[in-house]
């Protein structure tokens, strides 16, 4: 009875969900629009628009988004497949640096303009149009996600870890000093290239209602506009997450997650599955990039540092790691947090007490704080994924049995043999135990 | 397509190494198709070594493993597990936050015939009822037998011609030791071929047809298991009489 029960839950549980959730963000979607709507069409109250300009800028929401977008991609690599990686800030500076090269008078030496929208009396450079943009930064970052995956997908946990940092620290190093490669300018150095062109959209403003294909650049209400993109780009890499993670794509992540050598011997492909995770996690980060590039109208390689890498994983972690609407939102929080709602925060304080606390210097401690305190009272993270929340919380079984490849040392049952028959444990475990260490010395 | 009459696996003079270290020097064993043959010998003396060049998750330095004339040492792990070998690690490496369908559905990953695989499930199941009982349970809340059962239950659901179990004894009451063991008995009069390391010579030469007695990566003794009972050198250093 209750496999029958098991057979039908799944699919049963999808399909009253298949529209539970994208219903949830639409609703939310719609209702942070209208407020917006409402502050830059002039109908708000003083007090509303001047809270909202302080608390909760349009500029900050947006690039939370595109946080949220890095975060989920991040999540499919870190949460879904369990491959730590510190180095992920590569891939969102190559989306940017796509937006930049596609969509920009950098390449002055050509002049390609395929439904792009340069800027007026412009000549030169390439201007794509920038769902192009979006789909060619999502394509390049996902090839360079298995060109940096192939040779280091082989190494393990600490080792992965470290490689990908020296891939996070390259790739922005390689934009820095791109100005000259063999005489080409690949990424126009410290400079970075600006401006990226601006995207068209629909423009919801106050003064002309509602009006198509606008010029976006920035200002509320193309800040407005671009909310919208960038909303409906977020939902997609939800989508996405949601979809592979209940798959069969999504099930051998897990496999690999839990246990590399069970997973392999099971006959999940053990490198093409950790490169698709790769490939999708970086997919994210490409669209992520582009959209950055878009909203702040520009590249600069100064904002692809390590702590980008750091911050979003700390989003992943605090999120809970898998579940992607923890991570969804601990992104959007954290990002917001960054940007405005610790300034906010400081400025309130300081106004109470009369202090001159510069709070933001205070991010990382603020940031490392937290951290060491999720980990010490909630390891699973704000909103854990369900099957997280079970194991985490007797870490050592799980932790011992993804050490290494061999398991004799551990004998991890010995509780087991306790409660069924005493008498017979000397005869059962002495030579069990005696044998081990010759093994151990071979591994 | 298996070979009329060929034994379903062969390995001839296989070199193991963990880098340096030689961990399997030039074995040579058969397995015929419908047999139970055991692996045995202390610790260390390379039985889980060649379990795992078997199913590809190790290369062999030297020497050859062939399976219905297919070469294993050459055909990628997940490959191998397509041509119906399917093995259940030692240490039972269940899925600990998977629930025990999940796991069952993780080991059968390479198929695509749901119906047969339902029906597998159903199979299994009743080899296992306890499995059942918790069948939406997390894998990692399980106890230690239940798990063992979940790691040949698992194993099975890849429907192998040859199922290579590893220590399934390990660290369980002499109880469902015999559990255990009554099941492998069962498995193997399903049609299923089985290569079983043990270390609890006495359990898996009691079930085994033929048997292979490894020291420090070398053949010591073969020989029908019913012999190898009686053999004295045997009982004095593995059945602890």
């Amino acid at each position: 009875m209750t496999t029958v029960d098991y057979a039908r839950s799944g699919p049963r549980r999808l399909l009253s969900g298949r529209f539970a959730w994208p219903t949830g963000f639409l609703v939310v979607g719609v209702l942070v629009l209208l407020f917006y709507y409402l502050i830059v069409a002039g109908y708000a109250s003083d007090a509303t628009r001047q809270w909202s300009q302080t608390w909760l800028p349009l500029d900050t929401l947006n690039q939370a988004l595109i946080w949220a977008m890095c975060a989920l991609g991040l999540n499919i690599v870190v949460g879904y497949a369990g491959l730590l990686d510190l180095g992920y800030v590569a891939f969102w500076a190559i989306g940017s640096y796509v937006a930049g090269w596609l969509a920009s008078t950098f390449f002055h030496q050509v002049n390609i303009n395929i439904l792009g929208n340069p800027a007026p009396f412009i000549t030169g450079g390439i201007h794509f149009n920038y769902a192009v943009v979006f789909v060619a930064g999502a394509a390049i970052c996902a090839l360079f996600g298995i060109i940096i995956g192939a040779p280091t997908l082989r190494l393990r946990s600490d080792y992965l870890a470290i490689v990908t940092l020296g891939f996070g620290e390259i790739i922005p190093q390689i934009f820095h000093n791109g100005d000259d490669l063999g005489g080409f300018n690949l990424s126009n150095g410290n400079k970075g290239i600006t401006p990226v062109d601006h995207i068209k959209g629909p423009q919801i403003s106050q003064t002309y209602g509602l009006r198509w294909w606008q010029d976006l650049a920035s200002g509320d209400t193309n800040n407005l506009s671009k909310f919208v993109i960038l909303a409906v780009l977020l939902a997609l890499i939800v989508f996405i997450s949601l979809r592979l993670r209940v798959g069969r794509l999504g099930r051998a992540w897990l496999a690999i997650r839990e246990d590399e050598l069970a997973a392999g011997a099971m006959g999940v492909p053990l490198m093409r599955t950790k490169l698709a995770a790769y490939a999708v996690g970086a997919l994210a980060g490409g669209i992520a990039g582009v959209g950055y590039s878009i909203e702040i109208g520009g590249v600069l390689p100064d904002a692809f540092d390590f702590s980008k890498s750091v911050t979003l994983l700390a989003m992943v972690v605090l999120g809970g790691m898998g579940n992607v609407w923890g991570v969804m939102i601990g992104a959007i929080f954290l990002g917001w947090f960054n940007q405005t709602g610790l300034g906010q925060i400081g400025q309130t304080i300081n106004d109470a007490a009369g202090t001159h606390i510069n709070f933001q210097n205070f991010t990382f401690g603020l940031f490392g704080i937290v951290l060491v305190l999720m980990m010490l009272f909630r390891r699973e993270g704000l909103i854990p994924e369900a099957r997280t929340r079970l194991v985490l919380r007797e870490p050592e079984r799980t932790a011992m049995e993804s050490l290494g490849s061999d398991m004799e040392e551990q004998a991890p049952e010995l509780d087991e043999i306790r409660e069924v028959t005493r008498d017979d444990l000397p005869e059962q475990r002495e030579p069990a135990l005696e044998a081990d260490t010759p093994r151990g010395g071979t591994q | 397509m298996s070979v009329v009459n060929g034994p379903l696996l062969a390995l001839d003079e296989i070199h193991v190494y963990y880098g340096n270290i030689a961990a399997v020097k030039g074995l040579s064993l058969i397995v015929w198709p419908g047999e139970i043959v055991s692996l045995i010998g202390s610790n260390g003396a390379g039985k889980s070594t060649t379990l795992r060049t078997i199913s590809g998750l190790l290369r062999p330095r030297r020497g050859t493993a062939t399976f219905n004339s297919t070469r294993l040492d050459r055909t990628p792990a997940e490959q191998i597990v397509r041509l119906g070998i399917s093995h259940s690690p030692e240490g039972r490496r269940i899925f600990p936050r998977m629930s025990v369908a999940e796991n069952l559905d993780l080991g059968a990953f390479i198929r695509k015939d749901r119906a047969a695989v339902e029906h597998d499930r159903q199979n299994v199941l009743e080899l296992f009822p306890r499995l059942r009982e918790r069948i939406d349970q997390k894998a990692g809340t399980l106890s230690g037998g239940e798990q063992q059962m979940l790691a040949v239950a698992r194993a099975l659901m890849a429907r192998p011609k040859l199922l290579l179990l590893d220590e399934p004894s390990m660290g369980l009451a002499p109880v469902l030791v015999e559990v255990i063991f009554e099941t492998i008995r069962t498995i193997r009069e399903q049609g299923t071929t089985i290569l079983l390391v043990e270390q609890n010579a006495l359990a898996a030469l009691g079930i085994a047809d033929r048997a292979y007695v490894l020291e420090s990566g070398s053949l010591k003794l073969e020989g029908a298991a019913r012999d190898l009972v009686r053999d004295p050198e045997i009982a004095r250093a593995y059945l602890g009489g």
